[in-house]
């Protein structure tokens, strides 16, 4: 039964991760973007979360009425007011952009909300349970992974069944020639930079109900993003999935056997899969 | 487009050449003929980056200490001016040995000071060490402090003096906390893989060993990493062996995520006790309701019956003016950040020669003070170049909207007075 709760609550665990994960896939399916400051956009999304909680008043989960669409506008002026710059043959600069972005932010979140840790007050959801089976499994963790879940499931249908879908898939198979055909790559970047940060809000929101965040917590968040988006293979949504739910089981059995091992286990996991399949389980892209 | 700036004529560009040029003859004679000498202190803490709690007071605290001091300090008859020149650590123990060496290669201090966990104290005192230049610390239980720099009991260090309570002091104030609530002596322990964790873990020299001897049964599965997303397997493993204390040394966001999976899966223990996660007010307000109840060491508080030797302010006034200035709840660094330039002020005030380090380090030697976090004096250490302040614990009670923490357990010092009892949880 106690290893039997380990994959569950690692499953669950895989949900947060597979979250953190998805705009980071999603970004570099489109655009071979690699974002070293996605961790600290999603504390900025947190901390956003933290505002219009304490200004109106209103449950975090609501929040996301406004957190969403204010991280999509960020994402798409980020994007074509600095990425694009940036992006070329060369994928140094657009490292070294994000790596000098996530400092600002890390500075910038210090300085306007000071080094408090901070918590998104979601009353009764922070601890409700429920039994199944003899296993507690928390409301919120279960909830995080079906949220998980549906924003894959969303970016799946939208990649194969919408115009916007068809137009990243073609910037990312060619890019030149996808702009003879009349799509404007510098629009379909911001609009996909604008998704991701969109998904990035939601994983925010979570991470600040679940546990307590301060402006320093965003890269220790970014490496287990990796670690699930390389896993499940790169720009592969579903693959995401599938990486954050087995780095996720990685941790807590590893935990089980010894709580030293929690994070040491999944990057074994990882090393071990990036070792048999360099291109992760389920490549779309081969690299 | 208008022009803003006027191009320099000939004329006011030889005026400012010559001024320039002129400058350093004038400075270093200001300098050279001054009739007061002036003491430098440097003072590293962490501004910014996850330690920055421990120095949001920083500012408050210093511009006392100047207003203080303003009018100079005398020393054999002689008026001196202070100068105390602040270095941010950024957290970074690099970073702090990179500013101490800074502060005194650079700036030519003659005492150095910091505070706030081993990540900042070490590094710069090691620095001192090196440079032989006085160097006081505080805000760090002892034992990392100096087994952390390889320090020989017996031996010590030469010019590095630290200031703060030990290990033992947290376990017997944990101890008669626990003692006294009748709950089963069964505790969960909750250690990370870092300096303070493994030194708290430690068979020997942390916690398991007068646990066993006071009769605890102490559950420590291992040690997490730091920023761990998921304690199901301690919350296990809690559950199974029916532990009603859980306790530990942990960050913020590490201690809330147990907390909070603690409730999902239904295991509620009736006293939590853990180290550095719950000291500051801050954390507490973010926990919300969960907060009320968990209890902590504490090292300093307005109710400490001890006042300023500089200011002659209580503890009382010390913290209450701090919230006044800023707004934001009292913190426990306060006080020792306060104590730290109390010593120094004393040290130097005492001092035979200001101009010589070696004076300076036998001042020190000679502390007796008693300052707002009550007496220092090295003569009375655990062990060399330490001195300890009483540890009392505490548990956070609402009180009206806020939470306060009311000091619950004083039998090791009890001249600091009970202001409430403990409260079981759930």
């Amino acid at each position: 039964m106690d290893w039997l709760n380990a994959v569950v609550q690692g499953t669950l665990l895989g949900g947060l991760y597979a979250l953190f994960a998805a705009g980071l896939s999603l970004i570099f399916g489109v655009m071979r973007l690699v974002n070293i400051g996605h961790g600290d956009l999603i504390v900025l999304a947190a901390y956003l979360g933290l505002t219009v909680t304490t200004a109106t008043g209103m449950h975090p989960l609501f929040a996301l009425i406004v957190v969403v669409p204010t991280m999509a506008v960020i994402g798409y002026v980020l994007q074509r007011g600095l990425l694009n710059q940036t992006l070329g043959d060369d994928l140094l600069p657009p490292l070294l952009v994000t790596f000098g972005l996530s400092v600002i932010l890390q500075n910038g979140l210090l300085e306007i909300y000071s080094a408090d840790p901070q918590k998104l007050e979601a009353g009764a959801l922070e601890t409700a349970s429920f039994a199944v089976g003899g296993l507690n499994l928390g409301v919120l963790p279960v909830l995080t992974f079906a949220v998980a879940v549906a924003v894959i499931w969303g970016l799946q249908w939208t990649f194969y069944h919408t115009a916007l879908g068809r137009a990243f898939r073609a910037v990312s198979d060619n890019q030149d020639i996808a702009q003879l055909m009349g799509l404007n790559r510098r629009h379909i970047f911001g609009v996909a930079m604008a998704l991701a940060l969109g998904v990035t809000a939601i994983a925010g929101i979570l991470l600040g109900i679940r546990t307590s965040f301060d402006p320093s917590i965003g890269g220790g968040r970014l490496i287990f993003g990796f670690e699930a988006v390389i896993i499940g293979g790169l720009g592969n949504l579903w693959g995401t999935l599938a990486g954050g739910v087995i780095l996720g089981v990685a941790q807590t059995v590893g935990a089980k056997i010894d709580p030293g091992w929690q994070v040491l286990s999944g990057h074994i996991a990882f090393l071990i899969i990036l070792a048999i399949r360099p291109n992760g389980l389920f490549p779309r892209i081969s690299a | 487009m208008t022009k803003i700036f006027k191009r320099p004529s000939r004329r006011s560009f030889l005026t400012g050449a010559t001024a320039a040029l002129a400058a350093p003859a004038l400075l270093s004679a200001t300098r050279a003929y001054a009739a007061t000498p002036t003491l430098r202190i440097g003072h590293v803490s962490p501004r910014t980056g996850p330690l920055a709690g421990f120095a949001e007071a920083d500012d408050y605290v210093i511009s006392g200490i100047e207003k203080a001091l303003a009018g100079g300090l005398q020393n054999n008859g002689k008026s001196w001016n202070v100068e105390i020149i602040s270095k941010d650590s950024q957290s970074n123990p690099n970073r702090a040995a990179e500013v101490a060496a800074d502060l005194i290669l650079g700036d030519e201090v003659d005492i150095i000071v910091a505070a706030s966990t081993p990540d900042t104290v070490n590094p710069v005192a090691d620095q001192a060490e090196i440079n032989e230049v006085p160097c006081i610390t505080t805000d760090c239980p002892w034992q990392p402090y100096f087994f952390g720099r390889n320090g020989v009991p017996g031996e010590g260090f030469a010019s590095t003096y630290h200031f703060f309570w030990g290990l033992e002091d947290v376990i017997g104030s944990f101890l008669d906390m626990w003692g006294q609530s009748g709950v089963a002596k069964s505790v969960g322990g909750l250690f990370p893989n870092d300096a303070d964790g493994n030194a708290w873990g430690h068979p020997e020299l942390g916690l398991p060993k007068p646990l066993a001897e006071a009769g605890y049964n102490l559950v420590d599965p291992g040690r997490y990493q730091p920023l761990s997303d998921d304690f199901s397997n301690y919350i296990a493993a809690f559950k199974e062996s029916g532990c009603e204390i859980v306790t530990g040394n942990m960050i913020a966001p590490d201690f809330a995520t147990f907390w909070a999976q603690a409730a999902q899966q239904g295991f509620n223990p009736k006293i939590v006790t853990i180290g550095k996660a719950l000291l500051f007010p801050s954390v507490i307000a973010s926990l919300g309701e969960r907060g009320d109840g968990l209890s902590s060491e504490v090292w300093w508080s307005p109710n400490h019956p001890f006042s300023s030797s500089l200011s002659s302010a209580s503890s009382k006034e010390l913290a209450e003016g701090y919230s006044a200035a800023s707004g934001r709840p009292w913190t426990q660094p306060i006080g020792f950040k306060h104590a730290l330039f109390e010593v120094v002020a004393d040290v130097a005030k005492r001092a035979e020669d200001l101009e010589d380090p070696e004076a300076i380090v036998a001042a020190i030697n000679g502390t007796n003070l008693d300052t707002i976090v009550g007496n220092v004096n090295w003569a009375n250490g655990p062990i060399n170049n330490v001195s300890k302040t009483p540890l009392v614990a505490g548990q956070w009670q609402k009180d009206g909207d806020a939470m306060d923490l009311k000091i619950v357990a004083n039998s090791a010092a009890p001249n600091i007075p009970l202001t409430g009892e403990l409260n079981l949880l759930g």
